[in-house]
């Protein structure tokens, strides 16, 4: 394999290790409790926001950032969960498609209130320069989100199915109710779902938003990221999310070199079409 | 005649002189036509979303392919605009059948996932086509060059062509309601499982409704581009255009004949009169609002608005007020 190709593949996995980050919050959440969380792309936002405003205010990097956005969107998952999710889950699915799309409005032009339209960047020093290792060029920040992605969604995997806390939430996904006489909160593990997912989803925002632009609008773009990487890797799966993610990071890289980068986002979504087609439940997927 | 009779002939009667009434207000005249506009898109997407109970959230792939059909005709082939909404709306069943097939199959999410992603796709493909005008996107016939372009200055002949296919849609929809494949379509929305069980074939009913919606929603995108004589990627395949028809629906009322009308006659008033009142940043506060009144909705009022004028049942569904669900279907 020639250098570049290498070059290029080394840089796809580390954004797909980013996708899956984000990615693996929509699928724990849909995955637990049946419910796509439409604001899922301004939760990411918010988390962008959040190392924006650590940055220009307190002079911060992503090592007080990242923290940070980890705790205020798990709050802001508990907290939407409590005063919302838990009372449309009951309801029609479009009921949680509204309810959830209000939300992510709601976020988004609070947002641009707040911030404005324009589109923030952190400095591209912000997390160290660029260096050259076995003949690869790593971006500091890339490298820094990618492996924390990567770090953080295993975490996340290892938690579900190798722990007690996440045997309970499994339990009640499969079945609240018999979860509940097995003396089980259904409740309390709902709303840790949320916690975790908000985490892991404020941790990406602060991440991304070292080597992305911020912008209020931002949340739209990567919730489809999103919903193609999780619709991809199978409901639920965290593990599919990862797989589905570093995929998609790679073929999105190597068409941009091979074939061109407006044909990037074609060639993914091709893919996904195609995957859809044939293993209509994504790669890891139960039907 | 009953007080109920009289309440609905004088709206009928609005309907018809509404434009007469907006004057020669080209604010409220237009006003009239964007709603009937919306309308149409949204009781198409409530066919499959609201009748079928198979939430959509890529119909913008059938509107854009119906303003890019009538575009297209008319920069390629010198044809009026409308000309293409035949082509649209066979484009779009076909697309419906291609997507439907492999989706129809799995629960509810998937289906919603996978028309994003296709809808997605399309639009960045449209982005990168010369032969659709790539990211600039393409104009109908600057000048009338007969009235068969539609193409006008008052908002007044369109509030009549909508009004006229919104009729036509809504009777259709009627029509459905009582015939066999509304009750098929109920018991699948009911539950798939047990409608299958007694013999109904849900994978074809399903498929039948989304290419029914994907044709009118062509259809809505034809007449789209014969008003505003334009279309981009954005404003024909974006994952806003979509949401909008979802929208309207589940506010109004989903699955019921006039829930589309009624979410569209509340939202896109708000959001005109928001665009020229407000602007800028004070733009974004009404859409904070507005965000806030879809949760308040979701919230309070899952069925939709209509759903407060229906007779209440005796008793309240003691299990709604259990502290747990399960899984939603």
């Amino acid at each position: 394999m020639s250098m570049t190709l290498l070059q290029v593949v080394v840089s796809g996995l580390l954004l797909g290790a980013v996708y899956a980050l984000f990615s693996s919050g929509l699928t724990l959440i849909w995955g637990m409790m049946n419910v796509v969380n439409f604001a899922h792309g301004d939760f990411v936002m918010l988390g962008m926001y959040t190392a924006v405003v650590i940055w220009t205010a307190l002079g911060g990097g992503p090592w007080a950032s990242v923290p940070v956005a980890a705790i205020l969107i798990a709050t802001l998952g508990v907290v939407s969960y409590f005063l919302l999710v838990r009372h449309i889950m009951k309801g029609p699915m479009l009921a949680q498609i509204l309810g959830t799309f209000g939300l992510a409005l709601f976020l988004r032009y609070a947002a641009f209130w707040t911030f404005g339209a324009n589109f923030r960047t952190l400095p591209d020093t912000l997390v160290g320069h660029s260096f050259v290792l076995a003949g690869i060029r790593f971006e500091g920040s890339r490298l820094l989100a990618g492996v924390v992605g990567l770090g953080v969604t295993l975490l996340l995997h290892v938690i579900l199915t190798r722990t007690a806390i996440g045997s309970r939430m499994l339990a009640v996904s499969e079945d609240a109710t018999a979860a509940q006489l097995m003396g089980i909160r259904p409740q309390r593990m709902q709303a840790l779902a949320w916690a975790l997912a908000g985490a892991a989803t404020g941790i990406a925002g602060a991440l991304i938003a070292t080597f992305f632009y911020t912008s209020p609008t931002v949340g739209e773009t990567l919730a489809i990221v999103a919903f193609v990487t999780v619709s991809f890797g199978g409901f639920g799966s965290v593990l599919g999310a990862l797989v589905a993610g570093l995929i998609i990071g790679v073929v999105e890289s190597l068409s941009a070199y091979l074939i061109g980068p407006v044909y990037k986002d074609v060639i993914v979504y091709v893919l996904f079409v195609l995957v859809l087609w044939f293993r209509p439940q994504g790669l890891m997927g139960k039907a | 005649m009953s007080p109920r009779r009289i309440l609905q002939l004088g709206v009928v009667v609005l309907v018809l002189v509404y434009p007469l009434l907006a004057g020669n207000s080209p604010v409220y005249g237009r006003l009239g036509a964007l709603v009937l506009l919306a309308a149409i898109g949204a009781s198409a997407w409530n066919i499959v979303g609201g009748y079928a109970g198979q939430v959509s959230v890529g119909h913008a792939v059938f509107f854009g392919v119906g303003a890019y059909s009538a575009v297209v005709v008319y920069t390629h082939l010198g044809w009026p605009p409308i000309a293409g909404a035949p082509l649209g709306m066979a484009i779009s069943v076909g697309i419906a059948a291609v997507i439907g097939v492999p989706t129809l199959r799995l629960s509810g999410h998937y289906f919603s996932m996978a028309t994003i992603a296709v809808a997605e796709l399309v639009r960045v493909l449209s982005s990168t086509s010369d032969f659709l005008g790539g990211a600039q996107g393409l104009s109908g016939p600057p000048v009338p060059r007969s009235v068969l372009d539609l193409s006008f200055i008052s908002a007044t002949p369109y509030y009549y062509i909508f009004l006229a296919v919104l009729v036509f849609l809504l009777g259709l929809t009627r029509w459905i309601e009582g015939a066999r494949m509304g009750f098929y379509l109920r018991a699948i929305k009911d539950s798939e499982r047990a409608a299958r069980s007694l013999g109904v074939s849900a994978g074809r009913y399903k498929l039948y409704a989304y290419m029914l919606s994907a044709a009118f929603t062509a259809l809505a995108g034809s007449l789209y581009l014969t008003m505003f004589g334009f279309i981009d990627p954005e404003s024909g395949f974006g994952i806003l255009i979509s949401v909008k028809m979802l929208v309207m629906a589940a506010l109004g009322g989903a699955g019921q004949l006039f829930g589309p009308l009624v979410g569209a006659l509340i939202l896109v008033p708000l959001e005109e009169l928001s665009n020229s009142l407000l602007g800028g940043r004070g733009a974004g506060l009404t859409f904070v609002v507005y965000g806030a009144i879809i949760v308040i909705i979701a919230r309070f009022l899952p069925s939709g608005l209509l759903s407060l004028f229906e007779r209440r049942p005796a008793r309240r569904d003691r299990a709604k007020s259990a502290p747990v669900a399960g899984h939603a279907d």
